[in-house]
């Protein structure tokens, strides 16, 4: 009796809390597109993710940096799977100080493989000071830093209107976006139709865009994703066969005691 | 039992001679005697000894490639994540692990209160366990800080300011803890030696614990003491088996999470690394953690709060003694059986309002919930076992079992 009361009552609590929760609630729910490697089996689109690194250096780069992601990373499997030809050509686009060399002195190199996507800022200093003191995140495992994950990510980037509420008061250098928190963000509207022109023939529309710059990042936050849900697989049809085999044995074992 | 081993080879002979633990191994994990009916929710012993060595191994590869330096502590563990051959396994398997072997110690103690595995002649089992939890705790709380992401930073913050509450010393014992005058990487330091140490130290205790259960032998759901020796069966095969298919189930649900969805149970901002000049919106730990987080934020005290918390902790070593029943099983205790399911629900309950900001709605049921909490360790218990009528009790572990079966045989003739 008592059971079944405090279940009731414990229902009933969530009921009325949860009603609360809504009507605190500042955020809007984040769209939910397809993505690719959502579900179980899912796996990440190479030319999403090739596409979605175009967007990502013509455009999130010249503010936002990637200091976990490596030039090599975009050959390796599970990625965007550039070739090893077109990775160095990617990285030999940007400049890493290097030395010092024989005389003492720092120089200046091109990019390799093996060195980290190269940063827009000498410093945080220097991203703040450019940024009017908001200093743009790192982007690297972003999908995984905010709630809501890559639904998030691409409904931000692409809930900006110019339109903007009564009620709502926009300091200098700060965005209305409907998805932001509080609906203020100190990133301006950076997807444009045609901001970028796809190598590969893509109508650059906003929306590919935002899908496939997400799905990159969504893909740099967790490069091992695909591997993973492959191993997982294996591993849960061979411990369900196990559990089965030891089901019987344990039965067998059990035959001739009663309990 | 341990006398029915005789070593066979020579090198066995040789061995047991001059170190018998072939002999003990033999008594203890072959042919210890265990009541025969024990239900599934025995098999949480098993699988905490299995949690336990898991994160052991895991995280001694994760030691070997994590830096434990405030600059580069965050790397380190994306470095784990990225360039490490399955360090991303490793890691996920050590951070789920935390929840799983939560889980898993819950329903353990669950049982026990259940069964009452702590009365007479058990009490000591169940202290040492409690003191394991304890442990446990301490582990898993300095683990998460590990990471070094807001919120391993800002729940380090919430935590160690709580020692500030201590009268005239806080402030002094606070800064000792810190090593600094805030949390920096000098806590950083002292907490991954201390994360690496307890793990041992909890092995230590579970070595303890088994020894001591090893004396009386289990409890079982009849709560009644095994008689004859119709009343057992030998361990291996019959509960080794039976544990390790409990154990490859409760793998499946593991795998799920390490898997398929790794982060579910962690909070989206320790993947933003730490960061002392901003405070996340809401500071939340682990949600292993949240019914003790719920007690903390009732009391309107930071004092109070912290001693109801420990209290909450602390009253469970007191059990064997507030509980005044003779009868240890549930199933014979109408009334208590009732008690039980409300403490389970509203332990779940706290769970859920740890969650929630402490405010309105949530702050009064968090306080209700925690009056209930500790009435029924310091009021239910013990006034139950005057109270209650109990059920009568079976003679013998078997005789249950026997007339099941006589009915069924009555039935099978009627057929």
């Amino acid at each position: 009796m008592i059971k079944r009361l405090s279940i009731l009552l414990l229902l009933l609590a969530h009921t009325v809390s949860m009603s609360f929760v809504f009507a605190s609630e500042e955020m809007h729910v984040p769209m939910q597109p397809d993505w690719s490697f959502q579900g179980p089996l899912g796996k990440f689109d190479r030319a999403e993710l090739q596409r979605g690194y175009q967007v990502y250096t013509e455009v999130c780069s010249s503010c936002h940096s990637m200091d976990l992601v490596s030039y090599r990373n975009l050959v390796q499997e599970g990625g965007p799977e550039f070739s090893e030809k077109q990775a160095k050509a990617m990285a030999a686009m940007f400049e890493v100080e290097a030395g010092p060399d024989a005389d003492g002195e720092m120089f200046m190199r091109p990019a390799i493989l093996s060195d980290k996507f190269v940063s827009p800022w000498k410093n945080e200093q220097e991203g703040r000071i450019s940024n009017g003191g908001a200093y743009p995140p790192d982007l690297s495992v972003m999908v995984k830093a905010r709630s809501g994950g890559a639904d998030y990510v691409y409904s931000l980037l692409l809930g900006y209107e110019d339109e903007v509420p009564e009620g709502i008061i926009l300091d200098d250098g700060v965005y209305y976006n409907v998805y932001a928190k509080n609906q203020r963000i100190a990133m301006p509207q950076v997807i444009y139709e045609d901001g970028v022109e796809y190598t590969d023939g893509t109508a650059a529309t906003e929306v590919q865009m935002a899908k496939d710059v997400t799905a990159f990042l969504a893909w740099s936050a967790e490069p091992k994703l695909e591997e993973r849900k492959r191993i997982g697989f294996k591993v849960i049809v061979y411990l369900i066969i196990l559990s089965f085999l030891l089901y019987f044995t344990n039965k067998r074992i059990w035959r001739d005691t009663s309990h | 039992m341990s006398d029915d081993y005789e070593p066979q080879s020579a090198v066995a002979k040789w061995i047991d001679k001059r170190l018998p633990i072939i002999t003990l191994f033999s008594g203890h994990l072959m042919q210890f005697p265990t009541p025969k009916n024990l239900n599934y929710w025995w098999t949480f012993g098993g699988i905490l000894t299995f949690c336990l060595i898991t994160q052991i191994i895991t995280g001694l590869v994760l030691a070997m490639h994590y830096i434990a330096d405030a600059n580069l502590a965050f790397a380190s563990v994306e470095h784990i994540m990225r360039d490490v051959n399955y360090g991303w396994l490793l890691r996920y398997i050590h951070a789920n692990g935390a929840s799983m072997f939560f889980i898993a110690v819950y329903l353990h103690m669950a049982r026990s209160l259940f069964y009452g595995s702590y009365k007479e002649p058990r009490e000591l089992i169940w202290i040492i366990g409690v003191f394991i939890f304890l442990l446990m705790i301490a582990t898993a709380f300095m683990g998460y800080v590990l990471p070094w992401g807001q919120m391993s930073f800002w729940g380090a913050t919430v935590i160690t300011n709580l020692f500030s509450a201590v009268p005239f010393f806080g402030e002094a014992i606070t800064n000792w803890l810190w090593g600094d005058y805030s949390v920096s990487g000098a806590l950083l330091t002292r907490f991954f030696t201390l994360h690496y140490l307890m793990p041992f130290l909890i092995f230590g205790l579970v070595i303890l614990h088994i020894w001591a259960l090893h004396v009386p032998g289990n409890n079982n759901p009849e709560g009644i003491d095994v008689v004859k020796g119709q009343d057992t069966v030998p361990f291996h095969p019959h509960y080794v088996v039976k544990d390790v298919l409990a154990l490859v189930v409760f793998m499946i649900v593991f795998a799920g999470f390490v898997f398929f969805s790794p982060n579910i149970l962690g909070h989206s901002d320790n993947y933003i690394q730490a960061n002392p000049l901003q405070t996340p919106e809401h500071i939340v730990p682990e949600w292993y953690f949240l019914p003790f987080y719920a007690i903390l934020r009732a009391i309107p005290d930071k004092l109070g709060g912290v001693i109801a918390m420990v209290s909450a902790i602390a009253i469970l070593a007191f059990i064997p003694w507030l509980d005044t029943s003779k009868v240890r099983s549930s199933k014979y205790r109408p009334l208590y059986r009732q008690f039980y399911w409300l403490l389970i629900v509203d332990f779940i309950l706290l769970g859920y309002l740890g969650s929630q900001s402490a405010t309105g709605i949530y702050l009064i049921l968090g306080r209700l919930a925690t009056l209930y909490y500790f009435l029924h360790f310091i009021l239910v218990m013990p006034l139950i076992g005057f109270i209650e009528k109990p059920k009568p009790l079976p003679k013998s572990i078997s005789e249950p079992v026997l007339t099941k079966e006589e009915q069924l045989t009555k039935s099978g003739q009627m057929a």
